[in-house]
């Protein structure tokens, strides 16, 4: 048994760490499990976040993070454990139910409509959000563009509303899924990563960008980073997860004083530096 | 016991030339429809090599492999001059290419070698038989049941013990790697379109001492070849393996029971496996999903210009028919029909983006929607008319059903599938539908008899139809389409039910196709089971890669342009499918976007 | 083998008859639309139009029909009937033809017969051997010169009858001439011969037999005696597969057309013998008029003619009687004269009939035995059998076919 081992054995439960009352909380994951042919992927996380709350889920590669990333936008359903979003046990529903139920996402590798303009993008969006979509009479470009150009305006990107998506830069393509994301007025938003492939200059805007609008309107949004500059400076809390287990939670300082965290991503030789 | 050893030598053969064609598309993602015809000219050159060398196992064997290596040579140059210029058009286009090529073999190889079936030597040697169980088994036969697994084993070695093959294998489970590893590109799919044209011409030599060589030879195999392809799983040798055993004995058992089976039974077999198993029995999920994916280009709205040409072309269509003799109204009138068929497939496979090679079956169950009516009831035009888009939108909910949760070559297979039992059920079922001597009798109703009302009748409901689904494309409903086919993920999570978008699409599909099939019968006055069969799928095909599948107004284009082509070359030359496969080739070569594609840049770039 | 060149030169001018269609003046050429399957069925149709340009000169040459040449516009129509029906119409609208001719498929044939009758043109049915055509089918507007799937039964049930042979096997391919030849073999062999038994059947796809199979799975049944019905490439292959297997050996084989050389030819040595066939015997038949017909082709052609040669030249035969009885081109005129018109063969035997109650012709076929003569296929012990005693009683006729 290494040293490390011994150390995550003796990770007490990270929700004991949160202070909020629970039921008042947007997202509350309570000890999802998750394993693939045998390996344990992901084993007794539980989590919560609340509105206006960021929450940071980091750890080193293949700590289970996306695993448990996609048990939460519904591309997976958890082996045993509960999901419960305002109150609602989502586990297993699929993506487009979660959607339905006031939860954004953005994606690690952006994923936009590439034949379409900035605005038809978002347009889609607001179009699935009203029960639209099988309507095969009234042209797209007839549709009021006013709540896509608004959308598009608070991630600064109204003045590219008329550019297809597939010349865009990648930082924009960011925007503009952050645009789409927050199409129909979530509770909580899931963003994988949101800056990976990003300038460094262009993240620190975007995740401004992501915390003045949650806190602003009361959104939940727990992400994913590798870049610690980034996770220290934006996430209100932040998860460690090792090996798919928690262990660590907590505020940006009490976190980065963690030796276990320490400890785990100095053992595994992770490029970006914890201090 | 025996029977069983028959399907073996059958499989032995059909993998041959599935080997070639399923590492062609690993590598190339080439639909290449010419291995079929690589096929016969092997059966062909082995022909004349072995009737003009000297008797003896030198000169078979020799001719046999030499004929190998010259259509590995023709291969080479096909994809030399003609494929490597098209690899960055979009998907499928170079099918067109390669039908080109097709029609041109055929007409060639009826030049050299005439008309006439021709029956080569036995294989020196092996021309007896050998006594198993009592029953006299063909040497030869037994021959070919070994060199099916001695050529996947020496496919194996040359793919796990060379440098080359392990490229090839790395190329064939990512295309991305290809670039990344640095190798080069351009010689790697020359160098494997040669491997996969030699193993085509083998599988044709290797015919010569067990069948006559005739010039039908080409397009007998290679639907099927294409089935061992798929049920195996794209790119998959062992698979293709399987495959081929599977069906060798499946047909060799299958018609001791049911004898009519054979033209449906391959069919039959892929429509499960892929049911079953989407991949294949050995294929695996491409790698790379989404990020890999061609950038589609967007629906720019008709420009000025364009709208004005549509408007004049309507202008056209309508002012100018009632001064022209009868059969030119014929021939418009089957225009605005194709227009019509050519419209609703693009459908699915523009802003759907899944091909389909079964789409007349659609067009023929309308077509047959009709004439049952007509037969059985006497139902008037205008009822049966009703009827071509039920019959054929409700094969389309249940076709669809299960061919939209496919993807890619498999989807486009397994509708074809459908379309082969829709086609035998209609060519088997005597009693109800004629057989293939068809249903006669179709014609319109007595104020719809005139050609010219006839023909009014038709534009109306076909240019109607599809304007309804241009419609469709650029409104809520054809975005969400685009969607699901730009990012399935995205469009999932705004809340996407993509399945039941792509299902809707398919239905709306086979509507607007039963619809052109219910005026189609009553146009001709019959309907046959060639309706639905594979040459008018692959006429659909061809019209929506010519207008260019990537546009909106491509498959009008393509119609008229394809129809018009074909109806005059068919009907003022004897080679006029030498000349229709030049000019599709020509086409290609010049216009790799299609030919609205094409038109689109020009403006563009004049901008 | 000759291949006809190009006829019309360029596109432009194809583009121009489409537009405009050609007025011909009364005094002009007679012309005949034939439309047959020439690309697809190459083998058959190849030697039929080289035949059938043979005989429109040698009317021409002769004078021609009170003075009036006879022309022709061939049509291919791919195999497909919706492309003969198309055909057709630009046929009769554009060109002008007075009749229309051809067919080779069964489909083909049945699709133009009921755009004539629709159109009410003339249509002379050349070589489609279904029944439907001038029966179940039939109507006022088409006849049909080749001996029908029913008569070449009939005919080959005659010697089968003979044969002591009592289990029964048939191969037959796929469609509807296959299945509807065996349906008449079966039922006229068993009123023949009421103790005979079916034991096996087999129907591979046209053009796709698994002849190992096929093969393997009739023995496997144990007949006395085989009927078959498989011709072209599946023909040669189920040929191949069954000598090396044994197939043949001890057992009778009773086979539809396989006495043509069309398909006896491509089996070089390998053509089986003994075979009881129906077909052309073309080395040995010599009438005088066979004999003239044989040497014309060959001088012209350098080959022998196949049956489709002659299918053609008696096809043309037939419509130059018609026009000299008719002496016009209207379709009610053309239409009687065509009713019990007699007119020669290039078979040099009897004249043939197209019968008025049914609208069949009553050419006949030979029948006879294959053998082997320096290393190629011929018929031996051959006899015709003409038309007119192979079709049911004229009672039985007026049953099949819609009457009125």
């Amino acid at each position: 048994m290494s040293a490390s081992d011994r150390a995550r054995a003796g990770v007490p439960p990270s929700t004991e760490a949160v202070n909020r009352p629970r039921q008042d909380m947007t997202l509350l994951v309570e000890d999802i499990h998750k394993s693939f042919g045998g390996v344990q992927a992901v084993a007794g996380v539980s989590l919560s976040v609340g509105a206006g709350e960021l929450l940071a889920l980091i750890g080193p590669n293949g700590a289970g993070k996306s695993t448990c990333f996609n048990m939460l936008n519904g591309q997976l359903k958890p082996d045993r454990g509960r999901i419960v979003l305002k109150g609602q046990d989502i586990a297993g529903l699929p993506p487009r139910r979660i959607w339905r139920l006031g939860v954004g996402r953005t994606f690690q590798i952006t994923a936009t409509f590439a034949s379409m303009s900035v605005l038809e993008n978002v347009q889609m969006a607001l179009l699935s959000h009203a029960h639209r979509l099988f309507d095969i009479w009234n042209p797209v470009t007839r549709e009021d563009p006013a709540r896509a150009m608004a959308l598009l305006e608070r991630v600064g990107m109204a003045a590219q509303a008329q550019r297809p998506c597939g010349v865009l830069a990648y930082g924009d393509l960011k925007r503009v899924e952050l645009a789409i994301a927050l199409a129909n007025d979530p509770a909580l938003l899931l963003m994988d990563e949101p800056t990976a492939g990003m300038a460094p200059s262009e993240r620190v805007a975007l995740m401004e960008l992501t915390a003045n609008i949650a806190r602003n309107s009361g959104i939940a949004v727990l992400f994913t980073e590798h870049d610690m500059e980034v996770v220290f400076a934006h996430a209100d809390r932040i998860l460690v997860l090792d090996r798919g287990r928690p262990i660590a939670e907590g505020l940006p300082a009490e976190v980065r004083a963690d030796p276990r965290v320490r400890e785990v991503y100095l053992g595994t030789g992770a490029t970006h530096g914890i201090a | 016991m025996v029977q069983g050893l028959s399907g073996l030598a059958s499989a032995s053969s059909l993998f041959l030339v599935a080997s070639g064609l399923t590492v062609i598309f690993g590598v190339t993602r080439i639909v290449n429809f010419a291995h079929g015809s690589l096929y016969m000219m092997g059966a062909y050159l082995s022909w004349t090599l072995v009737t003009a060398l000297p008797r003896g196992h030198l000169g078979f064997w020799g001719g046999v492999l030499v004929a190998a290596l010259i259509v590995g040579v023709i291969g080479v140059l096909i994809e030399v001059l003609l494929l490597r210029r098209i690899y960055k058009a979009p998907e499928l286009f170079q099918l067109l290419g390669t039908f080109g090529v097709v029609l041109i073999v055929q007409d060639v190889a009826l030049m050299i070698w005439g008309p006439q079936d021709l029956l080569g030597p036995r294989a020196p040697g092996l021309r007896g038989a050998v006594e198993i169980l009592g029953v006299r088994f063909p040497l030869y036969e037994l021959f070919l049941i070994a060199v099916g697994p001695v050529v996947l084993g020496l496919l194996w070695l040359l793919f796990h013990r060379t440098r080359w093959g392990t490229t090839v294998r790395a190329a064939t489970a990512d295309r991305e790697m290809v670039g990344a590893l640095g190798v080069n590109q351009r010689m790697l799919f020359t160098t494997v379109f040669f491997l996969g044209s030699v193993l085509a011409g083998l599988g044709g030599a290797l015919q010569l001492p067990r069948e006559s060589v005739n010039l039908q030879m080409d397009l007998a195999i290679i639907a099927e070849a294409f089935v061992v392809v798929v049920i195996g799983g794209l790119g998959s040798l062992p698979g293709a393996f399987l495959a081929a055993l599977l069906l060798g004995q499946l047909q060799a058992f299958g018609i001791l029971i049911f004898p009519k089976i054979t033209l449906v039974l391959a069919f039959l077999v892929m429509a499960v496996v892929l049911v079953v198993r989407p991949h294949g029995l050995l294929g695996r999920p491409p790698a790379s999903a989404h990020a890999a994916h061609v950038v589609e280009p967007p629906y720019p709205p008709a420009t000025p210009l364009a709208r004005n040409l549509g408007f004049a072309a309507l202008a056209l269509a309508v002012l100018v028919p009632p001064f022209m003799g009868e059969f030119a109204l014929i021939v418009f009138t089957e225009i605005a029909i194709m227009v019509l068929f050519a419209a609703s497939l693009h459908f699915i496979m523009g802003p759907g983006g899944m091909a389909s090679f079964g789409h007349a079956a659609y067009f023929g169950l309308g077509a047959y929607g009709a004439a049952l009516l007509a037969k059985h009831f006497a139902a008037p035009m205008e009822l049966g008319l009703f009827a071509a888009p039920l019959m054929a939108g409700f094969a389309g909910v249940v076709f669809g059903w299960f061919c939209v949760r496919l993807s890619g070559v498999y989807a486009a297979m397994l509708t074809l599938a459908f379309a082969q039992i829709a086609w035998s059920t209609a060519f088997q079922w005597v009693e109800i539908t004629g057989g293939d001597n068809g249903i006669l009798g179709v014609w319109p109703s007595a104020w719809a008899q005139p050609k010219l009302v006839y023909y009014y009748m038709a534009l109306v409901l076909c240019v109607g139809v599809t304007l309804l689904l241009r419609r469709a494309i650029f409104a809520p409903f054809g975005y969400a389409l685009r969607a699901g086919r730009d990012s399935p993920l995205r469009a999932e999570a705004i809340g996407m039910d993509g399945f039941r978008i792509r299902w809707v699409a398919f239905i709306l599909a086979a509507i607007a196709a039963g619809i052109a099939g219910g005026l189609f019968a009553y146009a001709k006055g019959s309907v046959f089971p060639t309706y639905m069969a594979i040459p008018r799928s692959v006429d659909a095909l061809l019209m929506v890669l010519l207008g260019g599948v990537q546009t909106v107004s491509g498959p009008i284009v393509g119609a008229l342009a394809y129809t018009w082509i074909h109806e005059q070359l068919m009907r003022s030359f004897d080679l006029w499918r030498l000349f229709l496969g030049s000019v599709i080739v020509a086409l290609v070569l010049f216009f790799p976007q299609g030919l609205v594609g094409a038109a689109q840049r020009l403006t563009e770039r004049r901008k | 083998m000759t291949i006809a060149l190009p006829r019309r030169a360029a596109l432009l001018g194809a583009a121009a008859t489409l537009a405009a269609p050609a007025v011909h003046a009364q005094e002009g050429p007679i012309r005949i639309g034939e439309i047959n399957s020439y690309s697809a069925q190459p083998a058959f149709l190849t030697p039929y139009r080289n035949a059938w340009m043979m005989a429109q000169d040698e009317v021409n040459a002769a004078g021609g029909i009170n003075g009036r040449r006879i022309e022709t516009v061939f049509r291919d129509d791919g195999g497909r009937p919706e492309d003969a029906v198309r055909h057709a119409g630009e046929l009769v609208n554009n060109e002008r033809v007075a009749l229309l001719s051809g067919g080779f498929l069964s489909n083909v044939g049945l699709a133009v017969a009921d755009f004539a009758n629709q159109n009410r043109r003339l249509y002379v049915a050349s070589e489609p051997l279904t029944d439907a055509l001038v029966w179940a089918r039939g109507n006022r507007f088409t006849f049909r010169l080749r001996p029908s799937t029913y008569m070449q039964c009939a005919m080959l049930v005659e010697e089968a009858a003979k044969l002591p042979a009592r289990r029964w096997a048939t191969v037959a391919p796929n469609y509807e001439y296959g299945q509807s030849a065996v349906r008449w073999f079966k039922e006229l062999l068993t009123r023949a011969k009421p103790d005979v038994q079916f034991v096996a059947e087999q129907f591979p796809a046209l053009g796709r037999i698994d002849a190992g199979a096929t093969v393997q799975a009739l023995a496997g049944a144990n007949p006395e005696a085989i009927f078959n019905v498989t011709f072209g490439a599946d023909l040669t292959n189920f040929v191949r597969q069954g000598s090396t297997r044994g197939l043949f050996e001890r057992r009778s084989v009773v086979s539809l057309l396989t006495g043509e050389p069309e398909y006896l030819d491509p089996l070089g040595d390998e053509a089986p013998e003994g075979w009881i066939v129906t077909g052309y015997p073309w080395e040995e038949l010599n009438t005088e008029g066979h004999t003239r017909f044989r040497e014309n082709y060959r001088r012209r052609f350098n080959t022998h003619p196949r049956l489709g040669s002659v299918v053609a030249y008696d096809t043309v035969s037939a419509i130059v009687a018609m026009l000299r009885k008719s002496g016009g081109t209207g379709t009610d005129a053309m239409i009687e004269a065509m009713r019990g018109l007699t007119f020669p063969t290039a078979f040099g035997e009897a004249e043939v009939e197209f019968r008025a109650i049914d609208h069949q012709s009553t050419l006949g076929a030979y029948i006879g035995r294959t053998a082997l003569r320096r290393g190629r296929g011929v018929m031996v012990d051959w006899r015709y059998a003409d038309g007119r005693n192979y079709l049911p009683t004229d009672e039985v006729v007026r049953t099949l076919r819609p009457q009125g």
